[in-house]
């Protein structure tokens, strides 16, 4: 029986299950003296149906990661497989070319050996998709009975599946906390190896970048790896550029927003900034790439500035900021407006004027939640990727010079995790090297913003 | 309704007059036509149940309500002879002039220093370090707030316990050198022993600047203020000598409240 049945049917026990109980609630609860029952009859149902469904969808999940290999174990143990060559690649080959004929995804064999393995593959998955089906269908009938019995005038059913949802959500939050934790082990773990091949030292501190994925990867040249020139062009980019257009813009608009505009204005053209968050990077990418660069471009080169390049740091930190003045904004915006009220009357009666006020009481006094918000979008920044692909080129640059291409370290990782490298090749895993330190940068920035924000709340609570 | 007005109470000097002003937040009439001189050499008190009106009025003082986008204000105020709702009024220095301390005590997150020297600075009075700083020990003598403070200027203002930030924030009001300052409440978040340094402020700053408290304590105004206006429901039912109100009520509604049978 295939998973999808098995879930259809385990679905349709915990309806029948849900009917019965409530059923069964009912006639207690006609029967009972009071008319009353310590829970409605269809918590006694759901009740019932969780205990039927929960325990038999996790069997069938668990049941198709294990079943696989008691299968190919199966097969192997067989006699057909005696012939089998010995171990590795070609037995391998042999035993995928006999399953996905027996399942049908491959017409026919090619391999006289393989064509043995098919019937013995055949039974050995009917055999274990009918005991897998049992098996799940007897665990959701014991999950329904046990939980059946239990329906009784004063059983608490509302506080029971109360517990079960907490426990349900409780493990949908850990699946999110989970994952991430696995991403870092992998990119601490291929780190390693990276650092086992090419000097830490080396990678942090060199000046000159350009990995050859075809060369010998036992031998690594140590001074292509130096990734300065890729933390200069992110910094340039992301936290220098960038942050040029954002701050003074964002802080502007918050400004405007909190402080000059009237409601009816604000209640579109907030929503309006918000928007700008929500644009695909890709789109502010062909924007940076196709409009913005070519344009200046030619504006340095009508100025008399020769060489300008038609990728440049200048186009794709400006677009960048443009991208990240909602970031900036939405969060001066919040904490201009958590400073008090009777701040602003305070200034406001002393005989200062609305932009006074805002200079010298309201923005030092969000200045904390500010520079946070500043923090938060520099690391978004920095971890932006479509728009350095798009715009800023693939030279590792060390320059100071906006008009020239630079390179950063996404646009780096995307490289060099998209090139012709084999995997374990120290080219391909320098990826996972730039990677830890752009995702220890970013968790430093974030950290830190969110302990400033947080004093700051508790400052005027 | 018109105010009674009681007969011992004599002219002097009015710092500010008010005439038939009226107030309304949006359609909604918050002041019904009051008018009152507000005298120099005095303090007024302003007296009356809650939701009265009685913020509301005094803030049409310093002009405070403008702030308050659904505020408006009918009638005539004169400072000094001066209408302050004529169009070329300098709202600025109307605020530099008229100034205001709040039920809250709401020093700026700055240095007690900053904070008293803030209006000073926006206002361009001091000229130089030394006038400057000459200015922030004067304010605070007067506000009785230099013993306290004078080893721990560049601390937060916000540091400080609630009846010396008060006391800081009339500080601040002085050191624009105002001629009048408005009170809402100014002891209702202190203690009775900081109250008390309030009061004991105002009876020192009386004279020297023209001021009006609003308060709920009918002791305190008694204990503080000359005069005394009693509001009840947007309209000020009498005015008087703080004496004579207290003593000798004309109307009922004032008896009713000084005796505490409501409000
Ligand atoms: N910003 C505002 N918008 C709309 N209505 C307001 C506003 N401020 C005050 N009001 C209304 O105006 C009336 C007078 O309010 P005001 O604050 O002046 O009373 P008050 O006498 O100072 O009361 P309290 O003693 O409680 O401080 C009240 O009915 C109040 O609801
Ligand atoms: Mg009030």
């Amino acid at each position: 029986m295939s998973p999808a049945i098995l879930l259809l049917l385990v679905i349709g026990l915990g309806l029948a299950g849900w009917l019965a109980a409530r059923a069964r609630a009912w006639a207690f609860r006609s029967k009972a003296e009071s008319g009353r029952l310590a829970a409605l009859p269809s918590y006694h149902g759901w009740y019932v149906a969780l205990w039927i469904a929960i325990p038999a969808v996790l069997f069938i999940a668990i049941w198709s990661f294990v079943s696989p290999q008691l299968i190919d174990q199966a097969v192997i143990a067989s006699p057909a497989a005696s012939e089998l060559p010995e171990f590795g690649f070609q037995r391998d080959a042999l035993l995928r070319e006999a399953k996905s004929v027996a399942t049908g995804s491959s017409p026919a064999v090619f391999n006289e050996q393989a064509a043995a393995l098919v019937d013995p593959y055949r039974d050995a998955i009917s055999r274990y998709g009918l005991l897998g089906g049992l098996a799940t269908l007897v665990i959701a009938f014991l999950g329904g009975a046990w939980s059946f019995l239990k329906v009784k005038p004063d059983f608490r059913a509302r506080t029971r599946v109360e517990r079960i949802v907490m426990g349900t959500l409780l493990v949908a939050s850990l699946v999110a906390i989970l994952t991430t934790l696995g991403i870092i082990v992998s990119l601490v773990f291929e780190t390693v190896r990276f650092f086992g091949m090419v000097n830490p030292i080396d990678f942090l501190f060199g000046t000159e970048w350009g990995p050859d994925p075809m060369s010998n990867p036992d031998n690594p040249d140590p001074d292509r790896f130096g990734a300065i020139p890729l933390f200069w062009g992110t910094i340039y980019i992301g936290a220098i550029i960038a942050m040029i257009v954002a701050i003074p813009l964002g802080l502007m608009s918050a400004i405007y927003l909190t402080q000059y505009a009237a409601p009816r204005t604000r209640s579109w053209l907030k929503p309006a900034l918000e928007i700008l968050a929500g644009v695909p990077t890709v789109v502010y990418g062909y924007f940076a790439a196709l409009t913005v660069a070519p344009f200046i471009r030619d504006l340095a080169v009508s100025i008399g500035i020769s060489g300008a390049s038609s990728e440049s740091a200048l186009a794709a930190g400006l677009v960048m900021g443009v991208m990240i003045i909602p970031f900036v904004s939405s969060m001066a915006d919040d904490s201009i407006a958590a400073v008090p009220q009777a701040m602003r009357d305070g200034s406001l009666a002393m005989g200062a004027t609305t932009s006074e006020t805002i200079k010298r009481v309201l923005v030092p006094a969000a200045l904390p939640g500010i520079v946070a918000g500043i923090m938060l979008a520099i690391s978004r920044a920095i971890g932006e990727t479509m728009i350095v692909v798009m715009a800023a080129g693939a030279a590792a640059n060390l320059t100071a010079n906006p008009l020239e291409a630079m390179t950063t370290v996404t646009f780096q990782i995307v490289q060099m995790l998209t090139g012709e490298g084999s995997f374990d090749h120290p080219a391909t895993l320098s990826a996972f090297a730039l990677g830890f330190v752009l995702f220890i940068v970013t968790l430093g920035l974030n950290f830190i913003a969110l302990r400033v924000v947080k004093r700051f709340r508790e400052a005027y609570e | 309704m018109v105010t009674v007005i009681h007969p011992n109470l004599e002219t002097t000097d009015a710092k500010m007059k008010a005439k038939d002003v009226s107030v309304y937040y949006g359609d909604k009439m918050a002041i019904d036509k009051v008018s009152i001189d507000i005298p120099t050499e005095y303090v007024t008190a302003f007296i009356g149940p809650s939701g009265c009106g009685k913020s509301t009025f005094l803030r049409t003082l310093n002009r405070m309500n403008d702030t308050i986008p659904s505020a408006r204000v009918d009638g005539e105020i004169t400072l000094d002879g001066e209408d302050i709702y004529r169009s070329k009024m300098d709202v600025v220095q109307l605020r530099a002039r008229v100034g205001m301390v709040f039920q809250k005590p709401n020093p700026f997150p700055k240095s007690i220093y900053d904070n008293i020297a803030y209006g000073p600075k926006i206002h361009g009075i001091a000229e130089g370090k030394d006038e400057l700083d000459a200015i922030v020990e004067r304010s605070l003598q007067r506000a009785g707030l230099w013993n306290e403070v004078k080893d721990r200027l560049t601390d937060s203002g916000t540091a400080l316990s609630g009846g010396q930030q008060q006391r800081l924030c009339i500080a601040r009001a002085i050191a624009v050198d105002p001629e009048v300052i408005l009170m809402d409440e100014p002891c209702s978040a202190l203690d009775p022993i900081a109250t008390a340094k309030i009061e004991e402020l105002i009876d020192e700053l009386n004279g020297r600047y023209a001021i009006v408290i609003v308060t709920h304590s009918m002791q305190q105004a008694a204990r503080v203020s000359q005069r005394t206006a009693f509001f009840h429901l947007g309209s000020m039912v009498e005015y008087g000598r703080t004496t004579d109100i207290f003593t000798n009520p004309l109307e009922q509604r004032t008896q009713d409240y000084i005796t505490g049978r409501y409000g």
